[in-house]
């Protein structure tokens, strides 16, 4: 603690002038999702239970693999948004902090291009 | 940083219970008792008043406790009517000012405890230090860049008006003091008061430094620790809506990007 001031703790190192695009961002993914999560979803309904040439084949439309790829873009954005949020709440000490940050951002970046090549594969894949 | 079990040296014992007196309406008042002298654990006292013989509000119970009982009793009051922002605790599960809480509002035991999570100095005394300072770093006065003018800084009916709700604020802390954020990152996030406060300066039409107050607020978790739980907007002793301030920063901040 030593001789700093009440208002010296209390500035820090400054606004990071910065936050505001990830509040955004969050709030179109939301509505996006809106949206494209029934039009996911149907499709993928279609499919439970049926056999591998028909999934082949609802994927293989090219509005049902743009939903598709879509949806995993910005459902991962906003996983990423979201557990952010949570981390910043939770996760205690700078080192802590930043080693969850990147490992959020991998991970979900991961998850989404894995979920998008799977889409785009069964859609090219002839 | 988020703890969900208190330190081994703030747990709280078993305190003293106090004669009951005879009486037709006693009500048993647990009060929180910490002495950073004594080098023990918080304790809960257990008091017992009549109230056909105290005033109606929280704070009339304290001050007969402390007249009449047990003159150790530490806590802070002043104008008694909700107007100094003193007095403000957590009574009976709710952080609000004993002068404006009637005893009537509550059944059984009346709980009184500090501001949460926040430091002690003595029973029901908080440490604000760091709350003040957060405060006084939004700049909450009226910053202005043209020449003074001869007479004074004008405001139309309509733009003063924009400012009820929120100069009302006495600065209690009992938003703040709810806020699960500001529990877990206080040291950096604002809180529901020092925002308000800021929103109050930024939406006053004579102040010109609307840009620079939202450019310091602009951060990660100075602003953006508030996720609209709204526990500030329920504890406010004033009925004042603190979650709504911060929700028109937050619109502010992206009514200049787009």
């Amino acid at each position: 603690m030593g001789y700093r001031t009440d208002r010296q703790r209390v500035e820090g190192l400054g606004s990071a002038k910065d936050g505001t695009t990830d509040w955004w961002q969050m709030r179109i993914s939301a509505v996006a999702l809106l949206v494209l999560v029934p039009l996911f979803v149907f499709p993928l309904a279609r499919g439970l239970g049926a056999d591998y040439d028909a999934v082949r084949a609802i994927y293989q439309n090219p509005f049902n693999a743009i939903v598709a790829i879509l949806f995993f873009i910005t459902i991962l954005a906003h996983l990423r948004h979201g557990l952010q949020e949570v981390i910043m709440d939770y996760v205690p000490g700078k080192a802590m902090l930043t080693f969850a940050l990147l490992t959020n951002t991998m991970l979900t970046t991961l998850i989404g291009v894995i979920g998008v090549f799977s889409v785009a594969k069964i859609a090219f894949g002839g | 940083m988020v703890e969900f079990t208190l330190p081994k040296n703030s747990r709280m014992k078993a305190g003293k219970i106090w004669p009951r007196p005879e009486g037709k309406d006693v009500r048993a008042v647990k009060i929180y008792r910490f002495d950073p002298d004594s080098g023990e654990n918080p304790r809960v006292d257990t008091y017992y008043i009549d109230l056909a013989d105290c005033g109606p509000m929280v704070l009339d119970a304290l001050i007969k406790i402390k007249t009449e009982i047990d003159p150790t009793l530490s806590f802070r009051r002043s104008c008694r009517e909700g107007i100094c922002g003193s007095c403000a605790m957590n009574i009976d599960g709710i952080n609000t000012l004993a002068c404006l809480y009637g005893l009537d509002e509550m059944k059984g035991d009346v709980k009184i405890y500090p501001l949460p999570h926040m430091p002690v100095v003595k029973d029901l005394i908080p440490d604000l230090t760091h709350f003040y300072a957060q405060h006084a770093s939004i700049m909450p006065w009226l910053e202005t860049k043209t020449n003074r003018p001869a007479k004074e800084w004008r405001q139309s009916i309509e733009d003063r008006k924009k400012l009820d709700g929120l100069y009302e604020c006495v600065m209690c802390a009992s938003c703040s003091t709810s806020c699960p954020s500001y529990w877990w990152n206080g040291d950096r996030y604002l809180g529901p008061a020092a925002l308000l406060h800021a929103y109050r300066w930024i939406i006053d039409s004579r102040d010109e430094a609307t840009g620079e107050r939202l450019d310091e607020l602009e951060d990660p978790f100075k602003l953006y620790r508030c996720h609209t739980i709204l526990n500030c907007t329920r504890t406010c002793p004033k009925g004042l809506n603190p979650a709504k301030a911060i929700a028109e920063l937050k619109l502010m901040m992206v009514a200049r990007k787009v």
